[in-house]
């Protein structure tokens, strides 16, 4: 009795999980996508660290 | 979206009916008209990071949806058009509806200020706060004006999907949210003529029950000649030009006339024939905004071929 009610619980609640790992499924692939075509733009990729940034470094002079 | 297993015998909450939270016909309405926002503005946006925008966007709409179905549900019960929605009919508590609007508000308003700027993810943050608090907590209630306050959240997708653009706002994007907010009154009202719905069992002062339907037929006409100016002087702005132009001069005429004509018909001629004229007039609305809006893409449009605007 009890094994039935159970499966039935499962089987009633099955569209709804299916639904939300397509929805946490396809909420991963839009944030890999947004990484790819952030990357693509190239705008503002300098990072803050490993490595001073140029932006910040005094002029040389080598241009003026 | 389908509604997967709304058949269902038992009172067990479905896929769909969380959907059905968001108010979907709603949100098509949001995507479409910040998809315009978004597209006409004149700085260009990767095709990817638009497309999550316009989700985005579509997500705090429906969230609001959400949160006024939560705080509604009180009248929801009451009338016969909503009670067949998740919480009266006892699928979805009310609890749950508040938790998920709460959440999918959050997620969606830091995606898109992730995905395109600070400015946007604020911007939907204070229209889902608008809707949610102003309108549905506070004026809906307490305003016979309560159409034209709700109207403003519903005109604020545009101006979201310009900001998405641009970062910010400007004299176009303001026009888009005049169209659409004094759009709201006539195409609303001429619905509330005959969807003799029970507004007033269930305590929401409906113009049409505070003042009567002759008064809303005068609020129409005005709010329509309000309109008609700022929807062809959007044509003189940079998002607008000679094909918009002609759109709305044809489009505008038509609206004013129909409003003139609700406004002359007297109240037993109209329930002699079912109200067939208001009818019309709510159907060509949706036409009206529909029209100008994809007027304001083929300009769009037309640039890539060196023609559109001025």
């Amino acid at each position: 009795m009890a094994l039935t009610r159970d499966t039935d619980l499962h089987r009633r609640r099955l569209s709804r999980n299916l639904g939300l790992g397509v929805v946490l499924i396809g909420f991963a692939a839009l944030v890999f996508g947004l990484t790819i075509a952030k990357v693509q733009s190239g705008s503002k990729l300098e990072a803050y660290d490993h490595q001073p940034r140029v932006t910040l470094l005094p002029a040389t002079g080598a241009g003026q | 979206m389908s509604d997967i297993g709304y058949l269902d015998q038992g009172k067990e909450a479905q896929f769909g009916d969380y959907v059905a939270l968001l108010k979907p016909r709603v949100m098509s309405l949001v995507v479409f008209t910040a998809f315009v926002g978004l597209v006409v503005a004149p700085v260009p946006v990767h095709p990817f990071v638009g497309f999550v925008a316009i989700l985005f966007i579509a997500l705090g709409g429906g969230a609001s949806g959400a949160l006024n179905m939560w705080y509604d549900a009180d009248i929801d019960r009451i009338m016969r058009r909503t009670k067949g929605r998740p919480i009266p009919a006892g699928l979805v508590t009310e609890g749950e509806a508040l938790g998920f609007g709460l959440a999918l508000a959050g997620i969606s308003c830091v995606m898109l200020a992730l995905a395109a700027n600070i400015f946007a993810g604020a911007f939907l943050a204070f229209t889902i706060f608008f809707y949610a608090v102003v309108y549905t907590m506070w004026l809906k209630r307490s305003t016979p004006q309560n159409i034209v306050i709700g109207g403003a959240a519903g005109a604020f997708p545009p101006m979201i999907g310009w900001a998405v653009a641009t970062g910010g706002v400007s004299l176009e994007s303001v026009a888009m949210f005049m169209l659409v907010f004094l759009w709201t009154p006539p195409h609303f009202w001429s619905l509330a003529l005959f969807m003799k719905d029970d507004y007033s069992n269930a305590g929401v002062p409906m113009l049409t029950v505070t003042h009567g339907r002759k008064a809303t037929r005068l609020q129409i006409l005005v709010y329509t000649l309000i309109l008609a100016p700022v929807a062809i002087g959007t044509a003189f702005t940079s998002i607008g030009g000679p094909v918009y132009l002609a759109v709305s001069l044809a489009l505008n005429a038509l609206f004013l006339k129909g409003a003139w004509g609700i406004y002359r018909r007297a109240e037993d001629t109209a329930t002699d024939d079912r109200y067939a004229y208001e009818k019309r007039f709510f159907y060509f609305s949706l036409l009206y905004l529909f029209g100008h809006f994809l007027a304001l893409l083929i300009e769009k449009g037309l640039t890539y071929f060196g023609l559109g605007g001025w």
